[in-house]
């Protein structure tokens, strides 16, 4: 396995390092440019207590505070005509700020509107589940659990949904390493064959251009093949691929590649 | 009159051919491989369309089982995920000796481009394999040539020896 290098800072520090580069920013517009989000705008700070609220790609986005996500998204389907849940899901901005920013895509379909509902929660902090307003929660809710652990109140079954049940870490956090830790690289063998095996199979080959001819376990020189772990010598004859013994097969014709026909016409 | 005749006056006026038994049950081994259905992603397309009238697996003796009681040929068709890893040795496990693996395609032979906290890096660390077949993904004809190379290995093997069980370890 290799060697591990911590990525708790790695939001921090810039992978491109031109000082005279600036990030490109989608422009964002104040909510009154649009009569319908302004409304709609209007309807929720009436009852909530809103952050902060932009355009931005033609979309409104609304911050509110995590303990009103349900409120927020209940007003929005039973009064705005927001009646669908598109997406939910988490960012990941623990080394930027100690937070998760959680997001609500809604979507109304009389007004032809998106509107993009967000909330920053803190590391251990639990979400309130929106499953009974919209059943398209439910698994991305459990998918949200799944990859950042983030938990959640009232939710029907709160249960991890692609990895499995004894797995541990969150795979989604930028600290999680793409190649695995320690638990995910010795997953299956563990769990088969028990920690014991780890010697005898040995560890993922994560290298994928990885050639050694010299290694006759893991690769072969076609054309010139010796048997599994066997020495490599230098001068080994031509043994011919073939997928019929030379001297034939019982009660079996072989081919006969010169009295086959080849089908040029593909219509035929 | 019967349409094909008997020629009785060749091999000696008899309907016989001499052979060895062990040439007899690898014959009847390796024509009839049955194969576990074991699509696991695109490659599982390719496996398919290899069983499918126009390439036509059945000409080989190659029937695709539902079931590995029934199976003695395993074809890993796709991406082994680490949370499906317990199952596919479960099922291989469960296939009754003498079985063999073709591991199909690069993602079977070796976790292929997803090189991933959640794929398995290969198949053969968790069961045995006869045969890597590679390819992204294998056409039809490849895996029909995996098949008879298979048939082939199954031909030098001994028949009546004492079968070891295959254990990865």
């Amino acid at each position: 396995m290799r060697r591990y290098t911590p990525k708790d800072d790695v939001q921090k520090k810039p992978y491109y390092t031109d000082r005279y580069w600036v990030a490109p920013q989608v422009p964002k517009y104040p909510v009154e440019e649009d009569e319908v989000f302004a409304e709609d705008l209007k309807a929720i700070k009436k009852k909530f207590k809103v952050d902060d609220a932009y355009i931005q790609v033609e979309q409104m986005v609304v911050y509110i505070r995590s303990e009103d996500n349900f409120g927020v998204l209940q007003l929005m389907r039973d009064e705005l005509g927001y009646t669908q849940l598109s997406e939910l899901s988490a960012i990941d901005r623990l080394a930027e700020r100690g937070q998760f920013e959680v997001f609500y895509q809604m979507l109304s379909m009389q007004k032809r509107k998106r509107v993009r509902v967000k909330m920053l929660i803190d590391e251990h902090e639990a979400v309130n589940s929106v499953e009974k307003l919209f059943r398209s929660a439910d698994w991305a809710e459990r998918e949200m659990y799944d990859m950042f652990g983030i938990k959640l109140n009232n939710h029907p079954f709160p249960k991890r949904i692609l990895m499995p049940d004894d797995w541990e870490g969150f795979p989604l956090r930028k600290t999680y390493p793409l190649q695995g830790d320690e638990f995910a690289a010795w997953y299956e063998v563990d769990k088969i064959f028990g920690k014991e095996a780890r010697d005898i199979i040995g560890p993922e080959l994560r290298d994928s251009a990885m050639v050694d001819r010299y290694d006759t376990k893991r690769f072969a020189r076609l054309g010139h093949e010796v048997p599994y772990g066997a020495e490599f010598k230098a001068d080994q004859p031509e043994t011919p691929l073939g997928y019929q013994e030379e001297e034939g097969v019982f009660m079996i014709e072989k081919f006969d590649e010169e009295k086959s026909v080849v089908i040029s016409d593909r219509d035929r | 009159m019967a349409q094909h005749q008997v020629n009785y006056a060749q091999d000696g006026g008899l309907p016989v051919a001499l052979t060895t038994v062990d040439k007899v049950v690898n014959w009847g081994r390796s024509n009839s491989l049955w194969a576990l259905t074991y699509g696991l992603a695109c490659c599982g397309i390719e496996m398919m369309a290899s069983g499918a009238s126009r390439y036509d697996f059945d000409r080989f003796g190659t029937i695709f089982r539902a079931s590995p009681r029934q199976a003695e040929l395993m074809i890993v068709a796709g991406t082994l995920t680490k949370k499906h890893a317990e199952f596919i040795r479960r099922l291989y496990d469960q296939m009754t000796e003498p079985k063999w693996v073709i591991s199909m395609g690069s993602c079977a032979n070796t976790g292929g481009m997803f090189n991933t906290y959640a794929t398995v890096q290969g198949v053969d660390r968790v069961i045995p394999v006869d045969l890597y077949l590679p390819g992204c993904a294998p056409r039809p004809e490849t895996l029909q040539y995996a098949v008879m190379m298979l048939q082939k290995k199954i031909r030098r093997e001994k028949a009546i020896k004492a079968q070891k069980p295959k254990r990865l370890m």
